[in-house]
C-alpha cells in the first residue's frame, strides 16, 4: 500500500462521543454475528436435530458432535478436498494474476486498455450470472467448449463435465479463477506502477539482469499488496460455496463434490441435524484462524510498523 | 514504471493481451449473444456466433412465466435497506475511528479487520437458527439483518480511508472563522465525502443484489426468492434446459450490476488504498 502520510488522528480531551458513535455498528455485528457465534458454540455440544425441530428441548452431549466426526472419514475427506481446491485455486489465480499484471506493463497502450476492459467485464459480473453462463459454454449437448474440442479432434461429442468428480472441479476452477484474476490483476498493476522508476534504474546500473530486478526490486517493492491480494484468496478459496452448490445442483454428485461450506448446508438446513453442521462451522473456523493467522500477524505488523 | 520495452516482449505482451482479453469477453458476449437467440438456434451442433436475425422472445418469456418481477421486487427491498442502514452506521463508525482517539480504536479496527475473514458458512447454521426463532425466515427484515451484519465490516474499512483522506485542518481552519465542530464537518468534511459515501453505497448494493449463500439458507420459499436464487432455479429445470430464457435473465441480472461497477470500481480501490493506509 502507498506511504502518503494520512494525518493522525488529533488527541482530544476524553469523551463519550467517539463510543456513541460507535453504537450502531457495534450493535449491528453484535446481534447478526457475536451472537450466532456463541450461539453456534453451544449448539455445537447439543444433540440438535430433527425431534429437537418439533419441540423436544436439545440435549447436552458434550464432546459427541466432535467426536463423531472426528472419527468420520468422509469429514476428512472433504476438508483434504477444501484444502486442495483452496490451495490449487488460490494459486492459480495469484500466479495468473501477477503475470498478467507484470505483462501489462509491457503491452501497447490500446491493447491494455482492451484487456483492462475485459477483465473490468468479468470482475463485474455477478456469481450467478458467470456461474450460468459457463454452464452453457460447458453444456453436454450444445455448449460450445465441447464444439470445439470435437474440433480439435477430441472425443467429447455429448461429453458431460460434471457427472466426474474430477471434471466437475475443473470447471469449479475455471469459474472461480475466471472471476478472480481481475481483482488481483488491476491490484498488483496499481501497485506496479508505484515502484518508483529510479530505484529500478540504479539497480540496472548496478549491474542486474531484467530477472534480478524483478526478484530483488520490483517484487520486493509490492510484496503488501501480494500479502493482502494472497490472504484474500486463500479466504475466499476456503469458503466457496456458491459456484460448488449451484454447479451440484447442475448436475454434480452431491457427495462427491462437497467441499465444508455445501458440507455444512446439507448436514444442518438440508438434513436437519444442527448440532453436527455447527461443528463442521466451527471446524471450519478454526482452519480459518489457522491458515490466515500467518498472514494476519505479518499485516498486523505493517499496521503497526 | 513505464519503462522502453524490448520489441519481442512487447509483441509476445500484445499477443498475450488478445488471448487475455478473448477469455475475458467471450463468456459475456456469450450471454447476451444467445439470450438474442431464438431456440432453433441455441440447440443446434452449430454455434451461431452473431445474433443476426435474433428475436426477444427469451427476454419475453422471462417477463411472463417464472417470477422475475417478483424477485426483482424482493432484491431492491432487501438490498436498498441494507445500503440504506449499512452507510449511516458505517459513516458514524468510520468518523469515530478516524475523526478520534480513544481507547479501544485498535481492537475495533483490528476486529474488522478480522471479521472479514470470518467465512459466513462458518455462521449461516446458527443465523438461521436464530432468524427462525424470531420468525423472520424468509422475510425482507430478516435477510437485511445479516446481510447488515456481512456489509458492514468492509464499508467502514473503506469510508475510514475517505475520511481520513480529508484532512482535519480544514475543519480546523472553518472552526477558527468561528463554525461550530458539528457546522465545520458538515459544511467541509461531508460535502468532501460525497463521493466516498456514492461509491460505497454503490459497492455495498452490488454485494447485496449479488449475495446468493445466505440468501439460499434464509429465503426458503419459492415466492420469497432473491433474484440469484430465482436465476438458480431457473437453472435447475434439466429436463431440455431452456439456455436462452437463462441467457436473458443472466443479462438482465447483469446489466445494473456491470454498469454500477464500471462506475465506481476506480474509486473504490483508491479508497481501499487509503482504508489501508495506517490510521
Amino acid at each position: 500500500m502507498s506511504h502518503h502520510a494520512v494525518p493522525a488522528p488529533r488527541p482530544r480531551r476524553r469523551s463519550a462521543l467517539p463510543y456513541g458513535l460507535l453504537v450502531p455498528a457495534l450493535v449491528a455485528l453484535a446481534v447478526a454475528l457475536a451472537y450466532p457465534l456463541g450461539r453456534q458454540v453451544v449448539l455445537s455440544f447439543q444433540e440438535f436435530g430433527l425431534a429437537q425441530q418439533f419441540g423436544q428441548p436439545p440435549a447436552w452431549v458434550g464432546l459427541e458432535n466432535y467426536r463423531a466426526l472426528v472419527t468420520d472419514g468422509y469429514l476428512w475427506t472433504v476438508v483434504a478436498r477444501s484444502l486442495a481446491f483452496c490451495l490449487a485455486n488460490a494459486a492459480l489465480t495469484m500466479a495468473l494474476g501477477i503475470g498478467l499484471a507484470l505483462l501489462m506493463r509491457h503491452m501497447a497502450k490500446p491493447i491494455r486498455l482492451l484487456v483492462q476492459t475485459g477483465l473490468l467485464l468479468a470482475w463485474a459480473m455477478p456469481v450467478v450470472a458467470s456461474l450460468t453462463v459457463w454452464q452453457w459454454l460447458f453444456d453436454t449437448q450444445y455448449g460450445v467448449v465441447n464444439w470445439l474440442l470435437v474440433r480439435l479432434g477430441g472425443d467429447y461429442q455429448g461429453h458431460s463435465w460434471l457427472l466426474e468428480p474430477l471434471s466437475f472441479f475443473l470447471v469449479a476452477t475455471i469459474v472461480v479463477v475466471w472471476m478472480s484474476v481481475p481483482f488481483v490483476a488491476f491490484t498488483v498493476y496499481a501497485a506496479l506502477m508505484q515502484v518508483s522508476d529510479d530505484l529500478v534504474e540504479s539497480a540496472e546500473i548496478d549491474g542486474a539482469n531484467a530477472r534480478q530486478r524483478l526478484h530483488h526490486v520490483v517484487l520486493p517493492s509490492v510484496r503488501p499488496v501480494l500479502l493482502i491480494v494472497g490472504l484474500l484468496q486463500v479466504i475466499w478459496d476456503l469458503r466457496v460455496f456458491t459456484q460448488i452448490y449451484v454447479l451440484q445442483q447442475a448436475g454434480g454428485t452431491t457427495r462427491d463434490t462437497n467441499l465444508l461450506g455445501t458440507y455444512i448446508y446439507r448436514l444442518g438446513i438440508g438434513g436437519g441435524d444442527f448440532g453436527t453442521a455447527s461443528a463442521v462451522a466451527l471446524f471450519m473456523l478454526a482452519l480459518t484462524v489457522l491458515i490466515t493467522a500467518p498472514y494476519v500477524r505479518a499485516m498486523l505488523r505493517q499496521e503497526n510498523g | 514504471m513505464a519503462r522502453a520495452t524490448r520489441r519481442p516482449l512487447r509483441l509476445a505482451a500484445n499477443l498475450g493481451g488478445l488471448v487475455v482479453f478473448l477469455l475475458c469477453a467471450f463468456p459475456v458476449y456469450w450471454m447476451v449473444n444467445s439470450s438474442l437467440l431464438p431456440r432453433n438456434r441455441i440447440r443446434n451442433p452449430e454455434p451461431s456466433w452473431v445474433p443476426l436475425g435474433g428475436t426477444f422472445d427469451n427476454y419475453r418469456r422471462v417477463f411472463d412465466t417464472g417470477r422475475f418481477f417478483d424477485a426483482m421486487q424482493m432484491s431492491l427491498m432487501v438490498t436498498l435497506l441494507t445500503v440504506l442502514v449499512v452507510l449511516v452506521f458505517a459513516f458514524l463508525a468510520a468518523v469515530a475511528v478516524s475523526r478520534f482517539r480513544f481507547r479501544g480504536r485498535t481492537s475495533f479496527v483490528v476486529t474488522l479487520l478480522v471479521i472479514q475473514m470470518i467465512p459466513v458458512e462458518g455462521l449461516f447454521i446458527s443465523q438461521y437458527k436464530m432468524l427462525e426463532g424470531l420468525a423472520l425466515l424468509n422475510t425482507v427484515l430478516g435477510l437485511t439483518i445479516v446481510y447488515v451484519a456481512s456489509v458492514l465490516p468492509f464499508t467502514i474499512w473503506t469510508l475510514r480511508g475517505f475520511v481520513a483522506g480529508v484532512p482535519y485542518e480544514l475543519e480546523e481552519a472553518a472552526m477558527m472563522d468561528g463554525c461550530t465542530r458539528v457546522q465545520a464537518f458538515r459544511r467541509v468534511t461531508f460535502p468532501l465525502l460525497a463521493p466516498g459515501l456514492v461509491a460505497t453505497g454503490v459497492f455495498g448494493f452490488i454485494q447485496a443484489w449479488n449475495e446468493f449463500t445466505l440468501a439460499v439458507v434464509v429465503m426458503t420459499r419459492e415466492e420469497s426468492k432473491t433474484l440469484p436464487l430465482w436465476l438458480s432455479i431457473f437453472t435447475d429445470v434439466n429436463r431440455g434446459t431452456d439456455w436462452g430464457a437463462i441467457m436473458a435473465g443472466s443479462t438482465l441480472i447483469a446489466i445494473p450490476v456491470v454498469l454500477f461497477f464500471l462506475l465506481v470500481q476506480g474509486r473504490m480501490v483508491a479508497g481501499l488504498t487509503a482504508g489501508a493506509v495506517k490510521g
